[in-house]
């Protein structure tokens, strides 16, 4: 059995929440998706199957709305609202993040959903807090990221280059993680008490508090971190961590050598490479290690642990460029340090460790006769699995079969269809 | 069960191992809710605390082990024991507390907690419905089980890194542990279904999470792209992560404005957003064919951007965010720490940045929850437990050891 399998929820299509009810409805939640009758805008969005556009081609509405199912309604008239109305009634969350007023102007807003419903968990996200100062002003995942503080912290050494967005939509995803995290807050502490709420998500505080060093610094002690290539903004520089490998991949160093085995460990790996005569400080290593632990708290201190630290870094650094990415992934982990290789997403999907482990995942298109691979499980559940229910839905697959569970009789949806509502 | 006092998860004891910010950001959620989260640690060096515990930064220059900020931020209304987990009343006693907990929670490298007898069968002959959720960098399975991480090595390998940068560069990357928030965001969720499940079902369970599958997620349509279309992220002139593919719109960037390492980011999602920001540049861009549709300003994006920098090299960042906000534009300032946390109205309307008092260091501000609940919200006061601060209260009130034997526990070492 799933972990939301008694879940309902009934979702308004929206680019900025989509992620949200995706989470959930992997989880096992029947997740009814609302979109206006011509579709949601996300059904035109960028890249499309074989590069065709189409309003069943959107690989972007299709990740986001795996396990959904579909229906159509027209908000802007009494029989959509109703038809939401009576829908929500028997739902148990309902999430929605439309321009902040326009629900409350049409009389469907979550505070009056939940007038006659106290069980319902509603979940309103907004880029800026509801009703607050900044409530009207226009967002995207770029400028989230942008003002909320993830982009200040992210870039490059030299600031000439502008600071970077991470790639993604993990702006929008960040505030879904939220959304998802509190409705399950909201759904446990019902389970206790039997009573419902109302919960809205800020999706700039939302970045905010997703920046590590770049809030806390400031908080505790009013420093203010600076952008490095690749590695963590600091309130001071620190050294570099992605060398380029042989294969024209980079790999991230990690965690520099402390121990004395470590040091020990480089040598021999040095050894076997064959670069001792091409590293030209090869005592530091062999004092290195015959050292239990080098103390790198010292560091600014003392010349000699400075040099040593160095030795070893500029070792890492020179098997790195020598070999393969993935041989010196897999060489210094297997040896006890803690690298990376710098995959690009589409590696991951290919790399024997997250093949092993089942993360690439077959979906089913039967309308194309085809099946598809997508990113898998975030998390493995051995009790109640993570699992991907169906494709996302056609436009309005679902409609008939929704309202009639529902309760609406099939006369009020052939009215509803000859009205254009659905 | 613990008594209901109210909040959304007081009835509720994690039994919390977790650590850093991966595993401890998760039960800081937890606990900001109401969840009793003791958090369990070695009186002694040589178990090897929290690496934040004594780290930086420091409030007043005030150094110590009960000092460190990051830690005080990831830690706050969670209680602290110390338990000497070598020795057999350590382990007798935390045996007892894992019996009166709701979830045992951790995030060392896989097979450190099998090590310690603690793999889910042996939890469950201690509580037979406890909820496990572990949160290591490959998971407890797989090829790359004994490889470690931390969240800059969980960012290269799940492919993060990567879709962060500019052509021309190497990966940008994140530049903080994006993963060690995100992480931490999946823990909360794994541990609230999984209690959910044990409510409907009445069985706990193992989550064996893995924070590179975790990153792996989140590049959805880009990996789609790849395993549907054969179109590779890593190609010529890719990534480009400040411009936008999915969907696709130009302009669409960060832009230098007036002033040392200043910037704006603008996005025109449409004709309206463009004709909007030509207006706001007083410029006739609108009329030149090569950015009259979206197709071609795609097309000449180069030469676009290069116009836009030369309007906004002479602007003031907030002036011309806030012109560009009248005219419906999403644009903002590239804020510094200093200017979103205290000259943000957003951030301070929403109550972003609570104060919490912590034993040794005092009031502290630190990271609040971006959420609001109408009736069980988050509340935070008590910073983060200083090193063994609730051993009377856990030992003493809740597993009843009488107080001369909480004393030889403390002269043996065990606490």
């Amino acid at each position: 059995m799933t972990a939301l399998a008694d879940l309902c929820v009934i979702e308004l299509a929206n680019d900025r929440s989509a992620f949200a009810g995706k989470l959930l409805a992997d989880m096992g939640a029947d997740v009814i998706l609302v979109e206006p009758p011509e579709g949601d805008a996300t059904r035109t969005y960028e890249p499309f199957l074989e590069d065709e556009p189409g309003a069943e081609r959107s690989l972007y509405f299709w990740h986001y709305n795996t396990s959904k199912r579909g229906i159509t309604l027209d908000l802007e008239t009494d029989a959509g609202r109703d038809a939401l109305r009576r829908l929500v009634a028997t739902a148990d969350v309902f999430l929605e993040s439309e321009e902040p007023g326009r629900l409350d102007t049409l009389g469907i807003d979550a505070l009056t959903l939940r007038a006659g419903h106290p069980e319902l968990i509603s979940i309103s996200m907004a880029p800026f807090m509801r009703g607050g100062p900044r409530e009207h002003e226009q967002a995207t995942d770029l400028t989230l990221l942008a003002g909320g503080g993830p982009a200040w912290s992210s870039g490059y050494d030299d600031h000439s280059l502008p600071p970077v967005r991470g790639g993604g939509n993990q702006g929008y995803q960040t505030g879904c993680h939220y959304a998802v995290m509190t409705a399950l807050v909201a759904l446990v502490s019902r389970d206790l008490t039997g009573a419902g709420q109302h919960i809205d998500v800020d999706m700039h505080a939302a970045q905010n508090v997703t920046t590590e060093a770049g809030s806390y610094s400031w908080l505790v002690a009013e420093q203010t971190v600076e952008r490095q290539t690749g590695r963590h903004a600091g309130v001071t520089p620190s050294p570099p961590s992605q060398v380029l490998c042989s294969d024209g991949r980079y790999v991230n160093t990690g965690v520099p050598a402390r121990r004395g085995r470590d040091y020990s460990t480089v040598l021999e790996w040095l050894r076997e490479l064959d670069l001792l005569d091409q590293f030209p400080v090869v005592a530091l290593l062999e004092i290195g290690a015959e050292q239990d632990r080098i103390d790198l708290s010292n560091i600014a201190t003392d010349p000699v642990v400075r040099e040593m630290f160095m030795a070893a870094r500029n070792a890492i650094t020179l098997i790195a460029s020598s070999i393969s990415a993935q041989d010196f992934f897999d060489g210094a982990q297997q040896r006890g340090f803690q690298v990376g290789i710098i995959y690009s997403p589409e590696e991951v999907m290919e790399d024997r460790h997250f093949k092993a482990r089942g993360f690439p995942t077959e979906v089913d298109h039967p309308d194309l006769g085809r099946s598809f691979t997508y990113p898998g499980a975030p998390y493995l559940f051995h009790g109640s699995p993570w699992e991907i229910q169906r494709r996302a839905p056609l436009l309005s697959e679902h409609t008939d079969a929704v309202l009639e569970e529902s309760g609406f009789t099939s006369d009020e949806v052939a009215q509803l269809k000859a009205q254009g509502v659905v | 069960m613990r008594e209901h006092d109210g909040t959304a998860l007081g009835h509720l004891r994690i039994c919390d191992f977790t650590g850093q910010l991966a595993g401890a950001g998760a039960t800081k959620f937890l606990a900001a809710f109401g969840a009793q989260v003791i958090r369990i640690e070695d009186p002694t060096n040589e178990g090897r605390w929290d690496i934040l515990r004594g780290g930086q930064p420091f409030k007043d220059e005030r150094r110590g082990i009960n000092l460190g900020g990051s830690f005080n931020n990831h830690n706050v209304e969670k209680l602290g024991i110390t338990l000497n987990l070598r020795k057999e009343r350590g382990k007798e006693l935390l045996h007892e507390l894992i019996k009166i907990s709701d979830v045992v929670s951790e995030n060392f490298a896989a097979g450190v907690f099998e090590r310690l007898g603690l793999s889910y069968p042996e939890l469950q002959t201690l509580k037979d419905d406890i909820i496990y959720v572990s949160n290591c960098g490959f998971g407890h399975s797989g090829p790359y089980v004994n490889y470690k991480t931390w969240g800059p090595i969980v960012q290269a390998v799940s492919g993060l890194t990567f879709s962060s940068g500019l052509p021309g560069q190497p990966s940008a990357g994140w530049g903080y542990s994006y993963m060690d928030h995100t992480g931490a965001y999946y823990m909360a969720m794994a541990i609230l279904m999984a209690l959910h499940h044990r409510t409907v079902t009445g069985d706990g369970q193992w989550v064996d999470m893995s924070c590179t599958e975790a990153g792996a997620s989140l590049n959805g349509p880009a990996l789609l792209d790849y395993t549907i279309n054969g179109r590779p992220l890593r190609r010529e002139g890719s990534p480009n992560s400040n411009r936008s593919q999915f969907p696709a719109m130009a302009p669409h960037g960060i832009y230098k404005t007036e002033g040392e390492d200043n910037w704006i980011a603008i996005a025109s999602r449409n004709e309206d957003d463009w004709a909007a920001i030509c207006e706001v540049a007083g410029t006739t861009w609108a009329n030149d064919p090569r950015f009259a549709t979206l197709a071609a300003r795609v097309e000449n994006e180069d030469d676009l951007d290069q116009r836009i920098t030369d309007w906004t090299r002479h602007q003031e960042r907030f002036e011309l965010a806030a012109k560009l906000q009248a005219a419906n534009v999403p644009a903002t300032a590239v804020q510094r720490p200093g200017e979103r946390v205290d000259h943000d109205s957003d951030t301070e309307a929403w109550g972003l940045w609570p104060t919490v008092h912590q034993t040794e260091m005092g009031d502290v501000r630190v990271d609040g929850m971006p959420v609001h609940l109408s009736k069980t919200d988050w509340h935070v006061e008590n910073g983060a437990p200083c090193l063994g601060e609730h051993n009377e209260y856990v030992f003493g009130d809740l597993l009843g050891i009488s107080e001369s034997e909480l004393v030889s526990l403390r002269e043996e070492g065990v606490l």
